[in-house]
């Protein structure tokens, strides 16, 4: 593989990841904590449902997990195309 | 010893402690002045960002906005976090790659175009300004309340400590002086959510308290805040308004947010002080972290001081008698002071009745009560700084919160005042008027620049215009709908051109702008608003603050357009978006300065 090739399978893998990221962002917060509220109302947590926990908590803890999962596949990726720091 | 002395020396300490760092980290050259150097380790810097991010607002006013908003509050929650996911993804690592110094000078470089770079320049300074005037007034609020000196000395007392640190220090001593603003606000604003929390629930960590059983009666705590709140006329707290336009509007104001929060320079600027390109990833996610910790606990918060304050009112019940006014507890008394919560006695019974009398629905159950409209008025801003008083927490906790708002606002604003600062030093001296200036002139520059800045900032908060309380939107409509999209298609396509980033930012920046004049009056003058800023009565049935996200549209849809239909970008620019994908190399990006 030329080095045009490298660079494009490396960016084209990048691109994956963040797309599956921001679904499951768009999912948490917009779809769990907003529009699917109504849908997830018979799910009862502490007094409230499962759509108000995710827009005041949920969602959060999601964001953190999705950015340090980015960070860490994204270092193996460097690694893997050969295109990490020195 | 009492209360004052006690507040004065707890602050004080905190502000000798910011000295010293100042002291100890002078900046020597430019790229210290501009990126520390480039050598934060990433965790530090994450503690700095979550400081410079968590604003007066944060610490102060989102408790009070979730604890009256309820539910439909939490978009602040969601879109003042969320908007980290699409910096740690979408820029942090990229713009850290590039290897400058600003956000305008990537925006010049890639879209080879001066008069982007100048755009974007305006849109920061608009964007910063605004915003800096709330962190200022802030401050002078917490200096007013709880040191008792005038709003103006207050005020200038807080200039001249963030003058110290961010004239000698630049951003080296404006990352070490937020790491221990960072360290006292939160303590400050976790210790009472801590014990409010127990007194309620049981339950230590606050935002498990939020979603466990209230201990006096044995109901969830939620449920029972909805069933005390809805007794006195209130919707319920956990409600969500289920039509077509409320839940548009919940949707783009938290999108706006979310992307406002990824285009604000001072935030981004973070990302260029660590040493590489994975560094600049993990640093958004402590960032995250550090943040969290308060807006996990800034939802228990508001919940736990809207119940506590019913049941000061109503000790007995939401369906009994209120308390009388002289059997009031002192906190109220000592908030009457300030004015920001105030009682009028209006059916004379001595009773203090506080209800929701704009509820047509209510009227009647008030009127059989003999009710004559809401006696209390309290605002948002109180219920952090008065829950260590309401929880009856001991004296030094309460002289914690005062260095704690204090430090939020503070450690924003110095954040804010470097990306002025060195947009003016940077990208527009340099840049624009003497690009022949040597490194000690553009570090002269900078200082010089960063000393007007604050003397510009302390002068609007002494003056603060009619629309000091109107500028978060502004910040974040303009952050949203000119920066966000010509950064992210900077990086992510290299078709886009010059005159399709400027076509862009200018659309996006128009667009949002009048449409917020339109809704709030032109230049926020009272009375000149075309349109009224609710859901019913707005232009396009989104209010004013949810704006930001359309504005981002347009821009990515003009940009590409315009873009289409004008010449392809040089092979240069094509090889300069493909170095900054890659990681290698970004040891070598830094060195050049």
């Amino acid at each position: 593989m030329s080095d045009k090739d490298k660079a494009l399978a490396y960016w084209k893998a990048n691109l994956r990841l963040i797309v599956i990221s921001l679904i499951i962002w768009t999912i948490v917060s917009f779809g769990f904590g907003i529009v699917l509220r109504p849908l997830l109302s018979g799910i009862a947590v502490g007094g409230t449902d499962l759509g108000f926990w995710f827009a005041q908590q949920g969602s959060i803890l999601v964001f953190l997990a999705l950015i340090f999962i980015y960070a860490w596949r994204m270092n193996a990726l460097d690694r893997a195309h050969g295109v990490e720091e020195e | 010893m009492d209360q004052y002395t006690l507040n004065l020396l707890v602050v004080g300490a905190s502000f000798a402690l910011y000295i010293g760092i100042a002291i100890w980290a002078r900046a020597g050259s430019t790229s210290e002045f501009y990126a520390a150097g480039r050598g934060v380790h990433p965790v530090t810097n994450g503690m700095a960002t979550a400081a410079d991010w968590m604003s007066a607002a944060s610490f102060i006013s989102m408790a009070g906005l979730i604890a009256f908003g309820g539910y439909t509050a939490s978009s602040f929650l969601m879109g003042w976090t969320g908007g980290y996911v699409l910096l740690a993804l979408l820029l942090a690592p990229y713009l850290r790659k590039f290897g400058k110094f600003t956000v305008p000078e990537f925006i010049g470089d890639r879209f080879y175009s001066q008069t982007a770079r100048l755009v974007a320049v305006a849109c920061l300074i608009i964007a910063s300004v605004t915003y800096v005037i709330g962190q200022m007034t802030g401050a002078g609020v917490a200096f007013a309340r709880f040191l008792e000196v005038s709003n103006t000395t207050g005020l200038l007392i807080g200039a001249g400590i963030v003058f110290a640190y961010a004239v000698l220090g630049g951003m080296k001593g404006i990352t070490y002086t937020q790491v221990a603003q960072y360290v006292v606000l939160i303590t400050a604003y976790t210790i009472p959510a801590v014990f409010i929390s127990l007194q309620l629930t049981g339950v230590a960590l606050p935002p498990i308290g939020l979603f466990s059983e209230y201990t006096a009666t044995g109901e969830p705590l939620l449920a029972r805040l909805d069933l005390v709140i809805q007794d006195l006329g209130f919707a319920a707290y956990t409600m969500q308004d289920t039509s077509f336009l409320p839940m548009l509007n919940m949707f783009l104001f938290t999108m706006s947010l979310m992307i406002g929060t990824a285009g604000l320079p001072h935030v981004i600027i973070r990302f260029f002080t660590v040493p590489r390109v994975s560094d600049a990833r993990w640093s958004a996610g402590w960032a995250l972290v550090f943040i969290a910790l308060l807006y996990l606990t800034a939802p228990a918060v508001g919940a736990m001081a809207r119940l506590n304050l019913v049941d000061t009112i109503f000790p007995n019940g939401a369906t009994e008698q209120p308390i009388a006014y002289d059997e009031r507890p002192d906190w109220i008394k000592n908030w009457e002071i300030t004015g920001l919560l105030k009682f009028e006695d209006k059916n004379g019974d001595g009773l203090i009745q506080w209800y929701n009398d704009r509820n047509a629905n209510f009227t009647a159950t008030a009127e059989a009560r003999g009710w004559q409209g809401s006696e209390l008025t309290v605002n948002n801003d109180i219920l952090v700084l008065a829950n260590p008083e309401i929880a009856g927490l001991p004296g030094w906790v309460i002289a914690l919160i005062a260095a704690g708002g204090l430090a939020a606002a503070l450690s924003t604003a110095a954040g804010l005042l470097l990306a002025i600062s060195s947009a003016v030093s940077h990208d527009l001296i340099k840049g624009a008027i003497n690009p022949k200036i040597s490194e000690r002139g553009e570090l002269l520059a900078a200082r010089i620049s960063m000393a007007a800045a604050i003397s510009l900032a302390t002068y609007l908060g002494l003056n603060p215009p009619g629309f000091a309380a109107q500028t978060v939107a502004l910040a974040f409509g303009i952050a949203a709908a000119s920066l966000f999209p010509v950064l992210m298609m900077g990086i992510f396509s290299s078709r886009i051109n010059n005159h399709g980033a400027v076509a862009g930012m200018l659309t996006g920046l128009i667009f949002t702008v009048v449409y917020i004049f339109l809704h709030k009056g032109w230049f926020f003058i009272p009375g000149t608003n075309s349109f009224e800023d609710t859901i019913a009565g707005s232009l396009f049935g989104i209010q004013s603050t949810a704006i930001g996200a359309v504005g981002a549209i347009l821009n990515f849809a003009v940009a590409y357009l315009v873009s289409k239909m004008t010449a392809d970008t040089p092979q240069e620019i094509k090889d300069l978006v493909q170095s900054v994908r890659i990681p290698r190399g970004a040891g070598a990006a830094a060195a050049d300065h």
